[in-house]
């Protein structure tokens, strides 16, 4: 397995030297947010979109990814005359706090301690600390009101998080292939992932940057096991079926048991080490563990719909029908909650076979969605 | 937009708040909203209906009468409309009730039993009357619970419906003549359009 470091690249980023409060209560001193924007911010100051990045995604939105030379997460999406059109709107992507590509995350300096990386001592954040953090991006460029919020799973979650803590700051909201909170089959997922990353020898209690390692083998399984939930079975079966890379009965392969012998089994291992390339191991743990504490009703009496009491926010929910992370089920609890709420709310299932992970491939009926919804939005917000 | 619906929006005050249960292609939320400046919001049953609206940048979600009424508050809507739709939801009853708590007025249409064709088909032939209106065959049609003008009226009775306003259509939503006489509009109308509230509102 690779065992390179994450290259030190250079992030575009803001740098607040006066922090920001945690939730937990701890003062996070300095932050800074790694970002990336696209588009032109109007006159106005009126046409902005926030867009809100998964678990292991990043600000390298729609533009060459500098470590991995792949094109940006959703650059199928947001462009010159594509669905976020930024012919039309103002886009800015912002790595999450926690994270790990120029973010205040894990891998950073600890103030306290010279020399230091925070490493597991870094506070526990939550996805509500990481929409405060992008709000003080959005208040430096002097963005009074976003039009809107878009984002995908951990990205949803965000969207939420956004519209829920700054309502009068979200004209618009896009929660996508996500759940007005963290389901316990999914913390399972999250607790096996971590799991894997305590158990690898490389791991040294997480200071690892100590011993020179990384705990690649760890992660790696991690991002295996967590690749197959953003899949589904068509989609395994027909990208994979059961074809197999070599003949493991040839003598002369000299293979083992245990080689790749499947391609499916190929396919995940090279995700797994790509992934622990561009990837902090604590990162992922202060990440996956900020998800498992969301909970829009946590606050409320395990009501999700009171912090949206008297929203005017106009709220466009999609799901995948294959979708078995962020079923259609959560998503209708979201809808029923925005309901209840009297929202004005929009609730789409996208028929898709490529399971969570749709909200990133080629979905015509998604493009679509995500092209009227933004165009009525703005009619609405009677801009561009 | 069909006819009949021409005559729902010209029911609906301008600036208003409403939710069309089975929006369909969406043509009466676009119209509210374009001409009449409503907020019109949409539920609907099929999903690429629902797709091709939001599409179309309207704000409709996926959801039925029955199921998903009971979710929003209480006088969230000024007007709670439900077009030809009544004769095939689960609990019509029910669905009313939901209609007149969510909304301070409902708007409601079906297709009326009562229409001569049927009752002179089912005398003669002593089998389910087919029409225009009725066009599937018993075993196969979503009308589980049709009615006549008259039956509804009785219903909005008991309930305690005021029915501020009602007319009978033909079927290409072309205002019927016969607008004194509900007995006549019982006999005649191919589809019944009712403006309800509640007692004391």
């Amino acid at each position: 397995m690779d065992q390179t470091t994450p290259t030190q690249i250079e992030h575009a980023h803001m740098l607040f030297p006066e922090g920001m409060q945690l939730e937990c209560g701890f003062r996070l001193a300095p932050v800074r947010v790694a970002y990336r924007t696209y588009g032109t911010l109007s006159a106005a100051r009126d046409n902005a979109i926030v867009v809100c990045h998964a678990l292991t995604g990043d600000q390298y939105l729609a533009e060459t990814h500098p470590l991995t030379g792949k094109p940006g997460w959703w650059s199928r999406m947001v462009g010159p005359g594509l669905p976020i059109d930024t012919d039309r709107f103002f886009v800015i992507c912002m790595n999450v706090l926690g994270g790990c590509m120029g973010s205040t995350g894990p891998r950073d300096p600890r103030p306290d301690v010279a020399g230091e990386p925070w490493g597991t001592d870094f506070p526990p954040i939550t996805i509500r600390d990481m929409v405060r953090a992008q709000k003080l991006v959005v208040d430096a460029l002097g963005i009074a009101r976003l039009f809107a919020v878009v984002g995908g799973s951990m990205g949803g979650m965000q969207v939420l998080e956004w519209a829920a803590t700054f309502p009068d700051m979200v004209f618009a909201a896009m929660p996508i292939a996500t759940s007005p909170f963290h389901s316990a089959q999914n913390i399972a997922f999250n607790e096996v992932s971590r799991q894997a990353i305590f158990a690898d020898p490389d791991w040294h209690g997480g200071r690892y940057w100590e011993q020179g390692a990384v705990p690649a083998r760890g992660l790696a399984v991690a991002r295996m096991m967590a690749h197959i939930t953003y899949l589904s079975e068509e989609a395994l079966t027909r990208k994979f079926g059961r074809r197999v890379r070599r003949d493991p009965y040839d003598k002369a392969g000299s293979l083992s048991l245990f080689g790749e012998i499947f391609e499916v089994e190929s396919y995940l291992r090279h995700q797994g080490s790509s992934f622990v390339r561009r990837f902090d191991a604590n990162s992922y743990l202060t990440i996956t563990r900020a998800m498992d504490y969301f909970d829009l009703g946590a606050e409320h009496d395990g009501d999700p719909s009171r912090p949206f009491h008297g929203t005017r926010t106009r709220f466009c929910i999609v799901s995948f029908t294959s979708d078995w992370l962020f079923p259609t089920s959560q998503a209708r609890l979201l809808a029923r909650a925005l309901n209840r709420a009297a929202a004005n709310v929009s609730f789409v299932e996208i028929d898709s076979d490529k399971g969570h992970d749709a909200f990133l491939l080629d979905e015509p009926d998604f493009d679509r969605t995500v092209r009227g919804f933004l165009s009525g939005a703005a009619e609405h917000a009677r801009i561009g | 937009m069909r006819l009949d619906q021409r005559l729902i929006a010209d029911m609906i005050r301008p600036g208003t708040r409403v939710l069309d249960i089975g929006s369909g292609d969406g043509a009466l939320l676009d119209y509210l909203f374009r001409t009449r400046g409503c907020d019109a919001r949409g539920i609907e049953i099929d999903m690429r209906e629902v797709t091709r609206s939001v599409a179309h940048g309207l704000p409709v979600m996926h959801g039925d009468a029955d199921h998903d009424l009971a979710h929003y508050p209480d006088e969230a809507f000024d007007y709670v409309v439900l077009q030809r739709t009544l004769q095939a939801v689960e609990r019509p009853r029910e669905v009313l009730r939901q209609m007149l708590r969510i909304g301070r007025h409902a708007i409601v249409s079906f297709p009326n039993f009562g229409h001569w064709q049927l009752r002179l088909k089912l005398l003669t032939s002593g089998r389910m009357p087919m029409t225009a209106v009725w066009h599937t065959p018993w075993y196969q049609t979503p009308n589980i619970h049709p009615c006549t003008i008259l039956d509804f009226l009785m219903l909005c009775r008991e309930e305690g419906y005021v029915v501020e306003q009602w007319m009978a259509v033909d079927e290409d939503g072309e205002r019927a003549p016969w607008r004194r006489s509900i007995r006549l509009a019982n006999l005649f109308g191919e589809q019944a359009l009712f403006l309800l509230r509640r007692r004391g509102h």
